[in-house]
């Protein structure tokens, strides 16, 4: 009854162009925004904005990059961790080599020097389709990861191969990395930078190039035929899914942990992100938040849950449980919903809009 | 089988360049020990960890082959199944009872997967399947653990691990390895004369030529799926055995997956020679490289050297040395 376009009339091609064309979603995403903007900071506690929102925004980020190359372009890829670790380490030699940068340009120029190493991984995909190229993509992994630990130029010769993160400031005293900053001043630097990069996404796969991606993605010898060009289009998605990816390896080095050795981002954080965008939806920018969310809350009531039951069990054997009961509901979301949380939200809606009526 | 004039130039090329790089970099470089007895010690081993691989990665290719699905859990069946094995051996199993009862076990798996898995995910895409078996690997990662736990545990078959010495003791071999290698090869042509001549071999052929039409012909599918996962669980313990009896028994075996997953792609997703070659090409080429080349960029390059291996002959091959023509159509 609340949700429906009925007796929405839109008189100018902006507001039939607009990202929502319901109002009661953009209030809904309005409201969304303030409460993640002004209502989340004030009510949350440090633990809660530090170790659980800022991984997932973070994390979030990292799944739109790849629902990107994977969701929209159709290009299987499992050498995220390795593009967040090139971020994470070119934001360190960046901010280390020119102190006086600010912190948005060095984190902006991570990504874009990420997305460079995305654009040379990306050139086998002209070539190579499928698991082939899965598999592929893991040399970018292994082999970024090897460079990072052996050279130590990328670590400024540092004995335990960890980098640390500078104290740097968006403004005056507003330090969001170092020891001076505060859960809630690095929580609102995140959102913006994930809410910007969202927005900037949506309307980028709306647009030309998002449509050249999916025609590739369903079937790209019939792209081809209508004259998209296979190189440009594959590789611009490399180097925009690896830019995203570089920026939050960036924030995950500076922002999150503060201090990060290459092994953070192995080939466990690249399965990590794609069951993100696999349980929260493929091609779909909601679904890789959906996805976040619970892949980053799933483990941590998972090694609760025993406790708020009252049950003891050790520590060894829990996380081995954890790991079981883990794929156990991996399995479990693939069989009733394949295609992920995001088209449960859709269902969702479409039933909200003919409610009460069921059709 | 018949094989194409490019995939024996590229085999032809690619031997050329295992005997002519470490041979120009034992000239220029100093840090760099060339003899030719020294070589062939190298490229041997070499040949015999790829064996190794290919015992893995066959897993992988016999459940491709037979439904398209690509098992990321080979290497968490291999680390399953070596646990279950040694565990029932601390029970008081003899060794000769506890492997088959494995065997059994594996068998038991199969049919679940099938059952819960597998059937629940008919006609998905391909990414979903391949999800799902991640997800197996997670719970038979887990549940092995939970099971058996999680210490490191030594098998012995009685298998000797002795090094020998051939060649007038020019050129050093573990025995051990050749054992392996041995017990490959029987696998393998063991495995061979089962798809070539029997009943079940065949239908396992015609389901990997064509679902539809084996449908048609009255193979029923869900049958031969268990059996190709019962088959993979079977490679499974054997590369088990071996690999637990040369590391021991313990996590870490789950990842020999990755170790598995260049030679899959070099040699071909659909191919089971495919799998053996790619296998010794990896396996030498690795070990040459980590001896002739690491040592002037920094070592410890085989974690990923493998991978850089496999790209560069799909450049060549987008479908891997034996995998079949990818022909399109629009």
């Amino acid at each position: 009854m609340l949700y429906r376009e009925a007796g929405e009339f839109k008189s100018t091609y902006q507001a039939d162009q607009a990202i929502l064309t319901i109002r009661q979603d953009r209030w809904f995403m309005w409201a969304m925004l303030a409460f993640a903007f002004l209502v989340i900071p004030l009510i949350s506690s440090e633990y809660w904005l530090g170790t659980i929102l800022l991984p997932f925004l973070i994390l979030a980020l990292a799944a739109l990059g790849l629902n990107v190359l994977t969701g929209y372009a159709g290009q299987l890829s499992l050498g995220t961790g390795g593009f967040m670790a090139t971020g994470a380490f070119a934001a360190y030699k960046l901010a280390t080599a020119f102190p006086e940068l600010h912190i948005v340009v060095v984190i902006l120029l991570a990504g874009l020097l990420t997305a460079g190493v995305g654009i040379l991984f990306g050139i086998p995909s002209l070539r190579i389709k499928g698991f082939y190229l899965a598999v592929a993509t893991l040399a970018s992994q292994f082999f970024l990861i090897w460079m990072f630990n052996k050279f130590g130029w990328f670590t400024n010769y540092s004995a335990s191969g960890v980098i640390s993160a500078p104290p740097m400031s968006v403004f005056g005293d507003a330090f969001v990395t170092g020891p001076y900053a505060t859960a809630e001043a690095k929580y609102l630097f995140t959102l913006s930078l994930v809410v910007l990069f969202a927005l900037m996404t949506k309307n980028l796969v709306r647009s030309n190039i998002g449509r050249e991606w999916m025609a590739v993605r369903d079937m790209d010898i019939a792209a081809e035929i209508i004259g998209i060009k296979m190189l440009s289009t594959k590789l611009k998605a490399f180097a925009y899914s690896s830019f995203l990816c570089g920026i939050s390896g960036a924030l995950w080095a500076f922002v999150y942990t503060g201090s990060v050795e290459p092994l953070a981002f192995d080939v466990n954080r690249s399965f990590q992100i794609l069951f993100m965008i696999i349980i929260g939806g493929l091609g779909s920018i909601m679904g890789a938040f959906l996805g976040a969310a619970f892949i980053v809350l799933l483990p941590i009531f998972l090694s609760n849950a025993p406790h708020w039951i009252g049950l003891n069990i050790p520590v060894d054997l829990i996380s081995h449980i954890e790991f079981m009961v883990f794929g156990v509901l991996i399995i479990f979301f693939l069989i009733v919903e394949p295609h992920g949380l995001a088209r449960l939200w859709q269902l969702l809606k479409e039933k909200l809009r003919l409610w009460p009526f069921p059709y | 089988m018949r094989i194409e004039r490019d995939v024996i130039y590229i085999i032809i090329v690619t031997l050329f360049l295992m005997v002519a790089i470490p041979w120009t970099m034992g000239q220029i470089s100093e840090d760099i020990f060339f003899e030719w007895p020294f070589f062939f010690e190298v490229a041997i081993g070499g040949l015999l960890a790829g064996v190794m691989y290919s015992l893995v990665a066959l897993g992988f290719v016999l459940i491709f082959k037979a439904s398209g699905v690509f098992n990321f859990a080979q290497g968490a069946m291999v680390l399953f199944s070596a646990l279950t094995l040694v565990g029932l051996n601390e029970l008081g199993m003899p060794i000769w009872l506890a492997i088959i009862a494995t065997l059994v076990v594996m068998l038991l798996l199969a049919v679940v997967i099938e059952r819960v898995v597998l059937r629940s995910l008919v006609n998905q895409e391909h990414i979903i399947l391949f999800m799902a078996t991640i997800g197996i690997t997670y719970f038979l990662d887990g549940f092995g653990q939970t099971l058996w736990g999680s210490e490191v545990k030594t098998l012995n078959l009685g298998i000797p691990s002795d090094p020998g010495f051939y060649f007038d003791g020019k050129i050093l071999i573990n025995d051990f390895d050749l054992v392996a290698a041995l017990l490959a090869g029987v696998l393998v042509i063991v495995l061979a004369l089962f798809f070539q001549y029997t009943r079940i071999g065949r239908a396992l052929r015609a389901v990997a030529d064509d679902h539809q039409a084996a449908l048609s012909v009255g193979i029923p599918l869900k049958h031969i799926w268990v059996i190709v996962w019962a088959v993979a669980g079977i490679v499974a313990l054997v590369a088990g055995i071996m690999w637990g009896s040369k590391l021991g028994v313990q996590f870490s075996l789950a990842l020999i997956a990755l170790k598995a997953l260049p030679v899959l792609i070099l040699g071909g997703f659909t191919s089971v020679p495919g799998a053996i070659v790619g296998g010794l090409i990896i396996g030498a080429g690795e070990k040459l490289a980590e001896v002739f080349i690491a040592p002037l960029i920094g070592g410890g390059i085989e974690d990923w050297f493998a991978y850089m291996l496999a790209l560069a002959f799909l450049v060549f091959r987008p479908q891997g040395l034996f995998g079949e023509k990818i022909i399109e159509r629009v």
